[in-house]
């Protein structure tokens, strides 16, 4: 919804990109996270054809009241993690919104002005860290830093229940995470 | 309390359903609610049910009629045109008296359509769908705990008025996520039924069966069932009233589109238009005194609906011409965004009387 509409806490995102970037998983992670901090969470995937390896997208709210659309026409952020999402996303946003893009992958600047742009080095930064997988969890860690909606501790906590058996990965995935939150905060400290 | 799981809806649902006391699941794949299947899959052996992926939804539905005749606690679900295969043995469920739960997370149609979210079964699914004098009484969830609530019920009600019980969705509705939790269930022994087929051991044949050739026979039948849905009709009303006391002007939405609707009166209300809605949560028995008295109060009406004017007829039918109702859809799996629904009631708004 549009800011300086909703008293409380509220943010939504879209996330998008290739099929197994995994756009959906940080989606679930984030709202996951923020169940289990108390708040209401909606999360939706794009479902259908397009999920064979072409782009696919997922959206989440966050909000501490009673969710009602889980469909966002105009977005307060979108990450975008290949060049097909920038294009779909990046008119949708709305004015002044967060525009989070993975310029390992998205090759063009941003076209618009009235919006906020951020372009992260997302694979660079998680092969740096151990596992360019991880480039999702960068992204997140962006998010996060810029909005403030889940704690770090709230996504340690959720990635630790979501990954399961697949603990050898969870340490360059919360280090990936780290260095996203890391990226934006050094990069206001410069703008600053 | 609970703990919340975070659950898609299909998964919600089919959790639902076991601990309803579901033990029983015939179903044939459909996107978009496979997941109901493939929970039901997992879910049912651990707990001693059976879980059986039929040939057909024709095939489907027979298995539900036949578990049903038993006195277990069986349910199917589908979606749009799996639910249309199973119209002839839905009517013959009904005309047993059966009690059973069958879900549609609806998709665009006609045809084989599309996948996406869509409202455009209604007709079918309150106004008979298969052939006779029949209704299913049918619940229509908004969120994945609503979800999980009337499908329980769903149990419940189909035991009471041994009748089949529709859960009604769609797509959006079953792939979303959202945080639920599961009430400990009312009730984990469920009565003995008086009509059920065990065997007949030691006591007088039981006798299911839909074919009656004498008509004064047939028409006690008939008219049986039509006193019985009337009884329904009475105790079975179920709606949300959500800030329609000081509104000018009133949404009908039911299911997907009445969250989003409820988004759109928040954005109206920071607009200075007084804005409501009125959510049908039972599609059948339909809350038509609640609509006519949203039309004698002088409010206006707008219907949205993901469909080309079908839950419309009813409120039209409740209002009886004592106010316009507006009209608002998208259809073959687009769904309405709330800026949209902003938009119509601004324009409904305006509108002299």
């Amino acid at each position: 919804m549009e800011k300086g509409k909703v008293k409380g806490i509220y943010e939504d995102v879209i996330m998008a990109g290739f099929g197994g970037q995994g756009l959906m998983f940080i989606g679930k992670l984030l709202a996951y996270s923020a169940m289990k901090e108390g708040k209401h969470v909606t999360w939706i995937p794009s479902y259908g054809p397009e999920m064979r390896g072409g782009t696919a997208n997922c959206t989440v709210v966050v909000s501490d009241e009673e969710i009602g659309s889980p469909l966002i026409p105009r977005p307060r952020a979108v990450i975008v993690m290949n060049n097909p999402s920038i294009e779909a996303f990046e008119p949708k946003l709305q004015s002044d919104g967060l525009l989070l893009a993975n310029s390992s992958f998205v090759t063009r600047s941003a076209t618009r002005k009235d919006v906020q742009a951020t372009f992260i080095p997302a694979n660079e930064i998680a092969s740096r860290v151990g596992n360019e997988k991880a480039a999702n969890m960068v992204m997140l860690g962006a998010y996060v830093a810029c909005t403030n909606i889940v704690s770090k501790e709230s996504i340690n906590k959720g990635l630790e229940e979501l990954f399961g058996a697949k603990r050898e990965f969870l340490e360059a995935n919360m280090l990936a995470f780290e260095e996203g939150m890391k990226f934006v905060q050094e990069k206001c400290l410069k703008t600053k | 309390m609970t703990e919340k799981r975070f659950m898609a809806g299909n998964e919600a649902i089919a959790e639902a359903a076991i601990q309803a006391g579901c033990r029983f699941y015939f179903g044939y794949p459909i996107t978009p609610q496979n997941e109901i299947c493939e929970y039901m899959s997992m879910r049912l052996p651990e707990v001693g049910g059976t879980f059986l992926q039929a040939e057909s939804e024709v095939a489907a539905i027979y298995m539900t009629f036949g578990a049903a005749g038993t006195g277990a606690r069986v349910m199917t679900s589908s979606s749009s045109p799996g639910i249309s295969l199973m119209q002839e043995g839905i009517s013959y469920i009904a005309a047993a008296e059966l009690p059973c739960v069958i879900v549609n997370m609806m998709r665009g149609g006609p045809g084989l359509g599309g996948i996406h979210p869509s409202q455009a079964d209604y007709f079918q699914a309150t106004k008979g769908g298969g052939h006779g004098d029949y209704h299913l009484l049918v619940l229509a969830p908004h969120t994945a705990q609503e979800a999980v609530n009337l499908t329980m019920l769903a149990f419940d009600l189909a035991d009471k008025y041994r009748n089949p019980v529709m859960v009604l969705g769609d797509g959006n509705m079953g792939q979303m996520m959202e945080p639920v939790e599961f009430p400990p269930p009312a009730k984990t022994e469920f009565s003995k039924k008086e009509w059920n087929l065990d065997g007949a051991r030691n006591r007088p044949r039981h006798l299911i069966k839909t074919l009656y050739l004498d008509p004064p026979v047939l028409e006690k039948r008939n008219l049986a069932i039509a006193h019985k849905l009337g009884e329904a009709v009475k105790n079975e009303v179920r709606f949300e009233s959500f800030m329609v006391d000081d509104a000018d002007v009133v949404i009908g939405a039911y299911g997907t589109v009445a969250r989003i609707a409820k988004t759109a009166i928040k954005l109206l209300r920071e607009n200075g238009v007084k804005a409501g809605l009125l959510r049908p949560i039972s599609l059948y028995p339909f809350p038509y005194q609640q609509f006519a008295k949203v039309a004698e109060s002088g409010k206006k009406i707008l219907v949205v609906e993901m469909s080309l004017g079908q839950m419309f007829q009813d409120v039209q039918l409740a209002v009886c011409g004592k106010t316009k109702v507006n009209f608002y859809s998208r259809v073959g799996g687009v769904v309405p965004g709330y800026d949209e629904i902003v938009r119509e009631v601004e324009k409904t708004a305006k509108e002299s009387g």
